[in-house]
């Protein structure tokens, strides 16, 4: 368009005002109730929308600048990543194993929360607000591709990226993930912006991307550092809005609190089940770790969390409740969760091992207190079982919890030795949990998770009817290829092979 | 507390019995022996007699726990649901009031080897 513009530049405030504030309209043939009627339901009360501030007066035109310019420098390393056979600088093909997760579970998480924004951003009134929300839709959709486009590279020699999109609906480990986000989707647009805004982006981005990210640098996984630092900025803005948006909501009504209180709770108990997969990552998958799971919870846990706390106290917010119960559990998660992971690896499309001795000194280092006592004797014994030529599987599959569906792996929080076993009986029906914070979700709104789609239960009815083949089929897994012990899997053979060809003259 | 909603919420069970084709689940796990990383999940028919639960399935499952040989399922206590109870080896599931998605428990009293190797 050439329009002729003889007026100076305009500053940061005056275009913030015009480019977001002016875009705002009143309804004149619909009441307003009619046209946003999502807003009102979940008795959070709004006074005054315009109070709602964007801490960083970004505008959609700068937007598209600064993105347009993230994308041209992320497309140039992953272009020259494939070319330049970046795979084969990876310390070790296991590390694989934390990417496949990582593809299958949380890059669909990326653009399921897309999803979400583009939704909140329609149904909240604000104009501030909705033009925050579509910009971190268009964010977050970006995430999901420039994840799935950074490991197509491996996809091209490894197993275990090729299904991801069927993992993610139907295999049973991204189940938790997947959950957390249908959840988040299918609550109120306040309520939402808790479980993303708050849940996702605070809590778990801190404790999720952190360690990963360094964990991909570690490694050698140039092409993950890379959609890291493109989202970094992104990340941060999405840190400050949600924690923008609690206060925003705390601050307009007294009576939110106590409403805004029991999604904090919820939410932070379903995000810390979501990082019992990315402990068993940080203590297990990486060849080369960057810091136990324990190390980066009293960082970005205790610390950060803790700081956060006492940000909100003054709102009359107070920790949330299953904080005591998820400090117990830092010593085990990553343990129980990796056996858990190991005796079911053949219906896993990505591979897990037994820890070498190597492995466990570095895991009775970092674990004074549980490692050595708790979970060295059970893989000693796993070690025994595949020396003798019965590597341990468990056929038996595994309960379910109805709220995080993760099979119930954990134990009490008070006694590291008796699994945890939780059930409630609604409308006639059994429902089994893996904890008290589960089963406190659940007890909220019953009718809400009745509906879960459990991967393990479903496998015994129609399509599968229990047939373990057909459901590897169902689920896209390869048996013998993505699935199953990393020793002697065609990722280690193949791995090995090509960096022997590249590093040496045979 | 009823889910805040718009209209009137009523959800719908995944799970329930009806789907199973005529088997039910049962979950079954071993207290304190913990190489099983999660409760087993069983699919099969409420007329199995109690001691083919345990001959077969739980038997063939129980097997890399190193204890598992040592089992006297006569000497064994259970709990169904959390709480102590007594079923009758030679009665079937559905007549031990072994529900759907019921959750059985036993403890052993000899050794524990994987808990006391430390
Ligand atoms: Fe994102
Ligand atoms: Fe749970």
């Amino acid at each position: 368009m050439d329009m002729k513009v003889s007026k100076k530049k305009l500053g940061l405030k005056e275009r913030y005002r015009l480019m977001t504030r002016d875009l705002g309209w009143d309804t004149t043939y619909q009441p307003k109730d009619k046209v946003l009627p999502y807003v009102g339901y979940e008795g959070i009360k709004i006074h005054d929308w315009d109070k709602w501030e964007d801490p960083f007066r970004l505008t959609m035109d700068s937007y598209w600048k600064y993105q347009a310019e993230k994308e041209r420098k992320f497309y140039a390393i992953i272009d020259a990543h494939a070319q330049n056979n970046g795979h084969l600088n990876l310390t070790d093909a296991r590390y694989l194993s934390a990417l496949k997760i990582f593809l299958q579970a949380i890059s669909p998480g990326e653009y399921a929360a897309h999803k979400g924004f583009a939704r909140v951003g329609r149904e909240f009134p604000g104009v501030g607000t909705q033009v925050a929300c579509q910009m971190q839709a268009i964010d977050e959709i970006r995430h999901a591709q420039t994840q799935i486009h950074a490991m197509s590279n491996y996809n091209r020699y490894y197993n275990g990226f090729h299904a991801f999109a069927d993992q993610r609906d139907r295999i049973w480990y991204t189940s938790v993930a997947r959950s957390f986000f249908d959840d988040a989707m299918s609550a109120g647009p306040f309520e939402f912006m808790i479980a993303i805004g708050f849940s996702f982006e605070y809590v778990l981005t801190n404790l999720l991307f952190v360690p990963f990210m360094s964990g991909a640098a570690y490694n050698g996984d140039m092409a993950t550092v890379t959609f890291g630092f493109s989202a970094q900025s992104d990340e941060a803005r999405h840190m400050t809005l949600g924690l923008e948006c609690i206060k925003f909501m705390l601050e307009q009504d007294p009576a939110n609190v106590p409403i805004v209180q029991g999604w904090i709770d919820k939410w932070f108990w379903r995000g810390f089940r979501v990082l019992g997969l990315v402990s068993t990552m940080m203590d297990y998958m990486l060849p080369k770790r960057v810091m136990s799971w324990r190390e980066a919870w009293n960082i970005y846990g205790v610390e950060n969390g803790g700081a956060l706390f006492k940000d909100l106290a003054r709102y009359g917010i107070t920790p949330p409740k299953g904080w005591d119960d998820a400090e117990k559990g830092i010593d085990h998660m990553s343990h129980q969760f990796m056996l858990g992971l190991y005796q079911w690896s053949f219906g896993t499309a990505f591979h897990s091992w037994i820890p070498s001795d190597e492995d466990m000194a570095w895991l009775s280092a970092k674990y004074p207190d549980t490692f050595d006592k708790h979970y060295r004797p059970r893989w000693n014994h796993i070690r025994k079982l595949a020396a003798a030529g019965t590597p341990f599987k468990n056929y038996g599959l595994a309960k379910l919890c109805q709220t995080c569906q993760l099979p119930t792996v954990f134990t009490e929080p008070d006694d590291p030795t008796l699994t945890c076993h939780r059930e409630t009986t609604y409308k006639g029906e059994k429902y089994h949990f893996c904890s008290d914070g589960c089963q406190h979700i659940f007890d909220n709104e019953p009718e809400k998770y009745i509906q879960a789609w459990l991967p393990m239960p479903q496998l015994f009815q129609d399509p599968i009817k229990g047939d373990l083949g057909e459901w590897m089929k169902w689920v896209s897994l390869i048996d013998g290829k993505d699935n199953g012990d990393y020793a002697g899997s065609e990722d280690q053979q193949h791995f090995e092979a090509w960096r022997g060809l590249a590093t040496t003259n045979q | 507390m009823p889910v805040a909603a718009t209209r009137e919420y009523v959800g719908v069970p995944r799970d329930v019995a009806a789907n199973f084709h005529g088997k039910q689940l049962v979950y079954v796990s071993w207290d304190r022996h913990l190489l099983f990383a999660a409760p087993f999940l069983l699919c099969v028919p409420p007329e199995m007699k109690f001691r083919e639960l345990l001959d077969g399935p739980l038997a063939m499952l129980s097997q890399p726990d190193p204890d598992a040989a040592a089992i006297d399922w006569t000497q064994v206590e259970w709990l169904k649901s959390n709480q102590p109870w007594t079923p009758d080896f030679g009665r079937s599931l559905a007549d031990n009031g072994i529900g759907h998605k019921d959750q059985l428990r036993f403890r052993t009293q000899g050794a524990n080897t994987l808990l006391t190797a430390a």
